[in-house]
């Protein structure tokens, strides 16, 4: 892998600076910087084939629907779905959730239950509150190890026969730990439950293959992985798309309907995708998907990953470091510095030209866990460099000195 | 009266009152006007109370959890305002935010408030610096939720 050529490839890393200091992006579990390629192929759609898709008699309105219907095709071979009929797009992981927990509503029924984890993130959490107050079902929670893990064993105690649906992060927004999907679906389809992957934080990093793990669902979005933000995927298997209700109605979607209200709805995908869809983003997120292929999956978890044995190696060394999941597999690093809040360790950061993030990153019943009021997280991409992170371990061995963020003369 | 203090005299006022945080404490007399200050974009949850008599603020306290920036913002204020008219509250209150937003304001008026005079080279920060400056202003104007 060519770093210095990947890095030119990014404009956010052609010598950008922040607070006078070079630009350090370790905010990457939120969301990634976007090649040069995706940018070149937004801008390409707006200035020469500018039209809406599905429908245009022309050709420019054409070109729009095959790059439309190739991306689902795109998407298909790079998560290993059957069919582009399993694609469906949405505007991020979020709307991917609620959209499934919508859909399969009337599939529940007082006394089932759903289980979680505690260390799902808000979008994989409330929608299920929603759907489980509206039906009467209860919540459950797999309870975590004593690092922070799910595991095999701590499933099988939780799932009965009353588990109608099991909705997990395949990695930790917060940990970073990767669950053994694969071993799960198993377990998950023993009780006949649907089992639903939220792949916001896996399927930038890894190769994720939806047949291999057998997992009824799964939601992720596009701008964590080099594409524009406002797009992202729900896949599910096509018998359950067929049986899902759409959370959003409109144009698109249907076939035909009359003055007594009966409608007829489209078949999957485009039953889902009812009004003028985010053309820009998904023509982005091709882009980006290609991108990443020329990279190759296997090699960007293999940069990743040594990343983040590097950064922990230097991070152990210092003592006014807590680490809180240096065992964990992915580019995502969860830590305080000692005596210090993590917002003011996050403004530290941000003074030394290193983005971060602080607080409790969206999975608030987590902390609980941690048994902190809140963490820094540092999260890697595979265009970051052993070099920044030598001055991220410099910058939080004296993040004592945390105040330097507003008091350092420069 | 200020512009002597040093930036490192400034930073030891910020400790100083983030490890050793003035009038923390709660109280349910309800004579006390509370506010409770969260925030969707931070994790600083503080509660302001405040008693007022005969338009005089008698009592000043907060409890709650938050960063070195608005732990000792919020100190700072609790002792700066305690024992001021309201009207009096009200002017420091404005020129503390003015200060904040880098317009031109009466530091001497504002005491040791003037160490978070630098908040602006955060500017991410600004919503710690004024947390518990909102709150106050909201039982000011009467426009208080009870927490």
């Amino acid at each position: 892998m060519d770093i210095d050529k990947i890095r030119e490839d990014f404009p956010m890393l052609r010598g950008l600076k922040m607070q006078g200091k070079p630009l350090i992006y370790f905010d990457n579990a939120a969301t990634s910087l976007k090649p040069k390629k995706v940018l070149d192929a937004i801008y390409d759609y707006y200035a020469s084939y500018c039209a809406n898709s599905h429908r245009g008699d022309y050709d420019i309105a054409h070109r729009v629907d095959v790059e439309f219907e190739e991306t689902r095709k795109v998407v298909a071979n790079f998560i290993n779905a059957k069919s582009e009929n399993e694609i469906v797009f949405t505007s991020n992981t979020s709307m991917g959730l609620n959209m499934i927990a919508y859909g399969l509503m009337k599939e529940l029924h007082e006394g089932d239950e759903i289980l979680l984890s505690e260390a799902e993130h808000a979008s994989n959490v409330l929608p299920w509150f929603h759907v489980a107050q509206e039906k009467n079902v209860s919540i459950k929670y797999i309870p975590l190890d004593s690092k922070g893990r799910l595991t095999l064993a701590n499933l099988k105690k939780s799932l009965n026969e009353h588990t109608k649906i099991v909705a997990l992060a395949h990695v930790s927004n917060v940990l970073g730990y990767i669950l053994d999907a694969s071993s799960f679906a198993k377990e998950i389809h023993k009780y006949g439950a649907y089992f639903v992957l939220d792949g916001a934080q896996s399927v930038p990093h890894m190769k994720v293959d939806v047949k291999e793990i057998d997992c009824d669902f799964l939601c992720f979005s596009g701008h964590k992985m080099l594409a524009p933000t406002g797009i992202g995927v729900l896949y599910g298997k096509y018998e359950l798309l067929e049986k899902m209700d759409p959370l959003l109605s409109g144009g698109g979607m249907n076939t035909r309907f009359d003055m007594c209200g009966n409608v007829s709805l489209q078949v999957p995908p485009l039953k889902f995708e009812a009004g003028t869809p985010n053309i820009e983003g998904v023509i982005g997120l091709k882009a980006a998907i290609e991108y990443l292929n020329e990279i190759g999956m296997e090699n960007i978890d293999k940069r990743e990953r040594e990343l983040k044995k590097y950064a922990i190696e230097g991070l152990k060394k210092l003592d006014n470091v807590i680490l809180y999941n240096e065992d964990s597999e992915s580019g995502i690093i969860t830590f305080n510095i000692k005596d210090v809040f993590s917002q003011d360790a996050g403004s530290y950061f941000n003074a030394k030209g290193i983005c971060v993030r602080t607080g409790l990153h969206c999975a608030k019943i987590l902390t609980d866990f941690l048994n902190t009021d809140g963490t820094v997280r540092a999260s890697l991409a595979f265009y970051n460099t052993k070099e920044e992170i030598d001055t991220f371990i410099e910058t939080c061995r004296n993040g004592g000195n945390f105040l330097d963020a507003f008091f350092a003369d420069e | 009266m200020h512009f002597s203090l040093t930036n490192e005299m400034m930073r030891e006022i910020i400790m100083d009152h983030y490890t050793n945080p003035r009038n923390r404490k709660e109280t349910d007399n309800p004579a006390y006007q509370t506010v409770f200050m969260d925030s969707t974009s931070c994790i600083d949850k503080i509660y302001i109370q405040a008693l007022i008599e005969n338009d005089v603020l008698v009592d000043v306290i907060w409890h709650g959890v938050g960063c070195a920036i608005s732990t000792a913002s919020t100190s700072i204020m609790s002792e700066l305002l305690k024992g001021k008219t309201v009207k009096e509250a009200n002017y420091i209150l404005q020129e503390y935010l003015k200060m904040i937003h880098e317009e031109s304001y009466d530091a001497d008026v504002l005491d040791e408030a003037v160490v978070f005079m630098n908040t602006s080279r955060q500017p991410a920060r600004i919503k710690c610096a004024t947390i518990g400056w909102n709150g106050m202003e909201e039982i000011l104007k009467g426009d208080k939720k009870h927490g």
